[in-house]
């Protein structure tokens, strides 16, 4: 099996500010996203070669984006895997340009929810694969139960758990009031995160991401030809997709105290990436903070905390901005909401700016390599990327 | 001689107090109170409810027929009967029927299954009668109606009672209905229905029947009967010369309320619950005419497998907040829609529904007969051992379970906020996510025991989605005390 580290480079990406964008349209943020990445990368639509779509609930077919940006009879594929949707179109963008098909192609993701009309997400139940009985609940409902099973597992008192979690929407909502694309650009107080309305117990409000529109795009070329288009681009090192068999929802082994996938994925990201202790090696993270338990159980997966043990992290400040691992630096999901297709995107667009050092008040120091974690579905039920990036070969 | 070889009950937890139905309406305040099903509840889960308790230990293969009875059936065409004998897992040749039209259709579906069963066409019948009916909001309906359910094995063999005469009349007359329009129950003048229908007509019918089977008064240990409410018991009771302390002894109106077409056979139920063998039990249920029927319990009647009867669940009760929590849960008036999808876009598919019948309706999985592995719902590929296609049925439905883990989710539309999700482990293997219903949500903790009941998830379109909860473990059945 070959490794996808080093072989292909991001030369140029494009993000809009995400939130409620009532007056633009899916089209007009396509627009803006996409041709911010295309000077960045100093090109034009004309001078790529195929497409990678990822959007969720914005349309069928490569037309939806082909159409705003007027692309000139290339292939176009429109790409689903729930929220890790934007991942997938970048992992399938890299592959087939690491295949040597093309030279330079785009990956875009966008998602239009608030046209909707409603909070949360519409409900598009599978007519073949999954029953309409079952149960009732929101997303959130099924996120809060991982954090009943952590708490019960580590026998953390409800008090204990509810400030651990806020410690982890604070944080995230002082990095997002940094970033002026993010949707919410307002500090919150612990006190304000632990008393807020329950939306799904345990998880109250700013536990929860919010709901928002939002497109990114990325142009990805050769690592041989990168220099060419800039002197800065960045490396892609691993990336990633597991796919769960959903045996936390059938098996009683699953503890529902952290994702499967999302250990799996990271052990199969850092093998493909060389990475052997990614606490100290990884410079930065970009977490699917979809609720404030992922982002805690992530931790935990992805080797940045000891199992059971994050608590010492959070308390400690490690994953804040100036802390020894900075997570969710843009401000996460918490800030910019999720539009679906877009989030992984948005996330590796952190990335690509942290480290080009271009990330302003949120730069961290001497960044090397940096992650991005993407999860669709739910925990026991997962869909998880992990794509790591770099700015130097090899 | 056919007669009863095992009896369920089922009364919903919830009760309302009269006081508080007079406290809404400023009315004269009544005592006790009335049974109310849970929001996700109606006649046929009632049903089911009832006949999971009447067949424990029974052969589910052995029963020939399924009889539901019921004014308030969820459908006025598709049959009930199909979708409990279904639930239950009757053989498939099972005889199925619906009966309905007035309150004296469960004992007309209890005459039925007993000429059934001597005809033999059946070697048993079961016989299900639920009402759920609905009294006009500031009436004595809403007082006095009381939402359950019962269920009766009717067969040839090992009966605990035998039915010695079974005898009907017809009487026509406009004093308790509902148009095929109607939501609320309507009565002509209380005075003129009681004198010249239900009072009148019981009264002569017991009377008849006591007189052509040459029993007295005294001879009856118990008498069983529907009352629309406590003063008709009471005069019905002075009337016959029955004491009202000893034989007729009415759990019923006081804190469950009258239950319809279920009301006469929840009173057998738990007179059978007090006899002893060789006793008379007389049975009666007015409605457009009468049915008396005169039992004579044996022995077994006091060794009956253990169930939750009558007792059990009258003694299981939770009350409702107030009033309006009731207006609520039976969605007597709108409320704002909550800003969510719309629920239309969760149409249950009719083909997939038809498909998934044994393992939804059934919470039948799988069991891996490979590496013993139970799973929900059914695999063809073992999660644990990945053996393909070596898997054997496997019902969940009476499995006990404790919660693994749960939410309480305060943004899910429902008329109960907020939905409780648990994921839930079956003892001896088995996972399944599933909404917890009739909890309260303090209660609820990881480790807590479970039970599954069948319920409501929704109902859209015209279709009421059906499906498994699991509650609280709600009361041991009688005999399994520490």
């Amino acid at each position: 099996m070959e490794s996808i580290k080093d072989r292909v480079a991001i030369v140029g990406m494009g993000c809009v500010k995400f939130g409620e964008n009532w007056g633009q349209s899916l089209d007009d943020m396509i627009v803006d996203a996409a041709y911010e990445a295309f000077e960045d990368a100093g090109i034009g639509p004309e001078d790529i070669q195929a497409a990678w779509w990822g959007t969720v609930f914005a349309g069928h077919t490569g037309q939806i984006l082909a159409t705003p940006l007027k692309l000139a009879y290339i292939p176009v594929t429109h790409v689903e895997n729930a929220c890790a949707t934007g991942s997938e179109a970048i992992r399938n963008a890299c592959y087939a340009v690491a295949a040597g098909m093309y030279d330079v192609v785009l990956a875009v993701g966008a998602e239009k929810l608030k046209d909707f009309g409603y909070s949360g997400l519409p409900q598009t139940r599978p007519v073949a694969t999954w029953s309409y009985r079952l149960t009732t609940q929101t997303p959130a409902a099924g996120f809060a139960m991982m954090a009943t099973g952590y708490f019960a597992k580590y026998g953390l008192e409800y008090d204990v758990g509810k400030n651990l979690l806020g410690q982890i929407a604070v944080k995230n909502h002082h990095n997002g009031s940094l970033n002026p694309k993010a949707h919410f650009q307002r500090e919150i107080t612990l006190e304000k995160a632990v008393n807020a309305p329950m939306i799904a117990w345990p998880l109250g409000l700013f536990d929860c991401c919010g709901v928002s529109d939002g497109a990114a795009a990325a142009i990805i070329t050769r690592a041989d030809l990168a220099t060419k288009f800039r002197p800065d681009p960045i490396y892609i090192k691993a990336a990633q997709i597991c796919q769960g068999p959903r045996e936390g929802w059938l098996s009683q082994t699953y503890d529902l105290a952290h994702v499967e996938e999302t250990w799996r994925g990271g052990q199969a990201a850092y093998a493909e990436a060389g990475v052997k202790d990614p606490r100290k090696e990884i410079s930065i993270a970009e977490v699917h903070d979809c609720f404030s338990i992922t982002e805690l159980t992530i931790m935990e997966d992805l080797q940045f905390s000891p199992r059971g043990r994050v608590s010492e992290d959070i308390e400690a400040g490690t994953f804040a901005l100036e802390g020894e691992l900075p997570v969710n630096t843009d401000g996460g999901l918490k800030c910019f909401g999720h539009p679906i297709g877009a989030t992984g995107l948005r996330m590796l667009y952190e990335v690509y700016k942290q480290l080009q050092e271009k990330a302003g008040p949120r730069q961290v120091k001497n960044p090397r390599l940096g992650l991005t974690h993407n999860q669709g579905g739910e925990p026991g039920a997962a869909t998880v990327s992990v794509i790591i990036a770099g700015n130097e070969l090899g | 001689m056919p007669g009863i070889r095992s009896y369920g009950a089922y009364v919903p937890l919830f009760r309302l107090s009269r006081a508080e139905i007079a406290r809404a309406w400023e009315a004269r305040p009544a005592p006790g109170e009335r049974a109310v099903a849970s929001y996700d509840e109606d006649s046929l889960t009632m049903a089911v409810a009832a006949a999971r308790d009447c067949l424990k230990g029974v052969d589910r293969a052995s029963v020939g027929g399924l009889y539901f009875a019921s004014t308030t059936p969820p459908y006025k065409e598709k049959q009930a009967a199909a979708t409990i004998a279904s639930v239950l897992d009757l053989p498939v040749a099972a005889a199925t029927v619906d009966f309905g039209g007035s309150l004296r259709c469960g004992t007309n579906a209890l005459k039925a299954a007993l000429d059934a069963v001597t005809a033999g066409s059946a070697e048993n019948v079961l016989v299900c009668a639920a009402d759920m009916r609905l009294g006009y909001p500031a009436g004595p309906g809403e007082m006095n109606f009381g939402d359950g359910a019962v269920a009766l094995l009717v067969g040839r063999d090992d009966v605990l009672a035998e039915v010695k005469h079974f005898d009907s009349r017809y009487w026509e007359i406009q004093d308790t209905w509902r148009s095929d329009q109607d939501i609320f129950v309507r009565t002509a003048e209380d005075r003129f229905s009681m004198d010249e229908g239900y009072a009148d007509v019981m009264v002569h019918s017991v009377a008849a029947a006591l007189e052509k089977y040459g029993l007295a008064a005294a001879d009856v240990a118990h008498f069983a009967f529907n009352a629309p409410n406590v003063r008709q018991v009471k005069g019905v009771a002075k009337k016959l010369r029955f004491d009202e302390q000893t034989q007729v002894n009415d759990v019923l109106h006081a804190s469950v309320g009258d239950t319809g077409c279920a009301a006469s056979l929840l009173s057998l139920v738990s007179a059978l619950e007090q006899s002893e063998g060789g006793q008379t039990i007389l049975l009666a249920c007015y409605g457009n005419g009468c049915d008396t029927a005169v039992l004579e319990t044996t022995d077994r009647v006091v060794s009956v497998p253990p169930c939750q009867g009558v007792r059990r669940h009258i003694e299981s009760r939770r009350e409702l907040r107030n009033y309006e929590q009731y207006m609520r849960w039976r969605q007597l008036l709108p409320i704002q829609p909550a800003a969510r999808p719309p629920i239309e876009e969760r149409m249950p598919s009719p083909a997939a529904q038809w498909r998934e019948v044994p393992w939804e309706m059934r919470l039948t999985g799988t069991r891996c007969v490979h590496c013993g592995t139970p799973q929900y719902p059914p695999q063809r590929v073992c999660v644990t051992c990945h053996t393909k296609d070596e898997m054997e049925p496997y019902r969940f439905t009476d499995v006990p379970a404790r919660v693994f883990s749960f939410s309480h989710d305060y943004v899910m539309e429902t008329l109960d906020t907020p939905v409780t999700v648990t994921f839930i482990d079956f003892e001896g293997g088995g996972r399944v996510m599933c909404d917890m219903t009739d909890r309260d949500v303090g209660e609820v903790v990881v480790g807590m025991p479970v039970e599954m009941s069948f319920r409501r998830l929704y109902y859209v379109n015209g279709v009421y989605n059906y499906w498994w909860k699991c509650q609280p473990v709600r009361c041991r059945p009688s005999g399994t005390e520490d």
